[in-house]
């Protein structure tokens, strides 16, 4: 049994689905965060068989939940202080993201016009499809 | 400050009041033709379509105003790489309301973020057309005296067809509306439009032979397959006369069944179809003019007593 030692401040993101924890450290571009980052890949898990955690010490708000969210809403959100779980956060599917996905509809404006931003507006909760603001493209899901 | 970017952008109660407000336009021209002295539309097109473009500066002219422009990209800065958020910046200086269309979808949501002036989507890509709608439902509620209650037939390219995509979107609105599509394989309305009548309750049925359902019509929604939608050549030519409306199949459909094109025809519809008078693609055209003219008022917020 592999041991991570506790962090004193920061998040410990459990649940993710096994084999995405370094998709997720991608898209929260923890590579550009000067903070001490443990990726626990195919943990042990009664809820799902296997599971990745990631654990990241940092200030509590150094990460953007709503990227989080949109890639997996399902993902527990642990908020530590002082080495203790002060908060387990709910995630929500977030309205709108910004520059996460590209807009891949070679019609859209965004394949012209570089300085665009790529955003994406939650048009079905339930089917949790997002849609390019610009043009309706809809997201296909390769994150997930 | 408002723009019109999808038929969606007005509630069926503001569409009611533009429609009332065309109708008067129609039966009282005289009353608007000095409303919009001194104003400019600017008509930036960054691909040629006479048809709308003349549509609208026909709609400011008789309101009175004055127009500048361009019909296609290569008149315009956009060949010296200007992006569409710089150019309406700047013509946001010239006029004081702007129709854009531009071959790239959502092109037209982009200068409305950055526009001081009110700005019409005057088509974007395969994506929306919403002036184009309001002529649709102005049409039909003249001629029919409703857009509740109906059957409506769409023919042709629904792929790519943004006409048919904007009206499939203003007319699940209304009460008891069924779509019936009728195209090619090849050219199937988009997922997002069927996903979105689904999860909405609204029927529609896709068929391939439009003579099996002209019967059940009150109107049919004819479109043109359109060359500069396709990226091969092939592909345009083998599916270009697929679906020809003709006498023959005009006999299978109502008497009170109208037929509405959003014009230019190419030979989807038999010339012979024109003296009919369900045939109503020309009165259309007519009825494009009254709505830009209300749309223009509306936008720039004029009253006329």
């Amino acid at each position: 049994m592999l041991n991570v030692g506790k962090i004193e401040e920061g998040f410990v993101l459990d649940h993710i689905k096994a084999g995405k924890s370094l998709d997720i450290y991608d898209h929260l571009q923890l590579n550009k965060l000067d903070c001490t980052v443990a990726i626990i890949k195919n943990a042990r898990s009664n809820k799902m068989g296997k599971k990745d955690i990631l654990k990241v010490e940092c200030d509590l708000n150094m990460l953007d939940l709503d990227v989080l969210a949109f890639i997996d809403h399902n993902i527990t959100v642990n908020v530590i202080k002082n080495g203790e779980i002060v908060e387990k956060k709910e995630l929500a599917l977030p309205m709108q993201i910004k520059n996460v996905i590209r807009c891949h509809n070679p019609r859209c404006i965004t394949s012209i016009e570089q300085e665009l931003p790529h955003i994406f507006c939650l048009a079905d909760a339930e089917k949790e499809i997002y849609r390019c603001k610009y043009c309706e493209e809809k997201y296909s899901s390769a994150l997930k | 400050m408002r723009h019109l970017m999808s038929p969606l952008d007005f509630t069926t109660k503001e569409l009611e009041d533009l429609f009332i407000l065309a109708g008067d336009i129609e039966h009282n021209p005289a009353r608007y033709a000095h409303a919009c002295d001194g104003r400019i539309l600017a008509t930036c097109f960054y691909e040629p379509s006479t048809r709308t473009r003349l549509s609208f500066e026909s709609a400011m002219t008789r309101l009175g105003g004055r127009i500048i422009g361009f019909s296609d990209a290569a008149s315009s800065s956009a060949t010296k790489g200007e992006s569409v958020s710089d150019t309406i910046r700047v013509i946001s200086c010239y006029a004081d309301i702007c129709a854009m269309r531009h071959p790239k979808e959502g092109a037209p949501m982009v200068a409305a973020e950055k526009s001081r002036i009110p700005v019409i989507n005057a088509g974007d890509g395969g994506h929306q057309h919403p002036t184009q709608t309001l002529t649709d439902l102005l049409t039909i509620r003249s001629l029919k005296g409703r857009l509740d209650n109906l059957t409506i037939g769409l023919c042709g390219d629904l792929k790519f067809g943004r006409t048919v995509h904007s009206l499939i979107g203003a007319l699940v609105r209304y009460a008891n509306i069924r779509f019936i599509f009728i195209s090619p394989e090849e050219l199937r309305v988009p997922d997002y439009i069927t996903d979105m009548l689904r999860s909405r309750n609204i029927p529609y049925e896709e068929v391939i032979r439009l003579e099996k359902v002209m019967p059940q019509l009150d109107l049919l929604y004819m479109t043109r397959v359109q060359k500069e939608r396709f990226f091969n050549e092939e592909d345009y030519v083998r599916l270009k006369d697929f679906y020809i409306l003709d006498t023959a199949k005009m006999s299978l459909a109502r008497e009170d069944m109208l037929v509405l094109h959003p014009l230019p025809r190419v030979n989807e519809i038999s010339v012979e179809v024109d003296s009919d008078p369900r045939a109503a693609y020309f009165r259309q055209a007519r009825y494009g003019v009254y709505v830009r003219m209300a749309l223009i008022l509306t936008l720039l917020g004029i009253q006329v007593p």
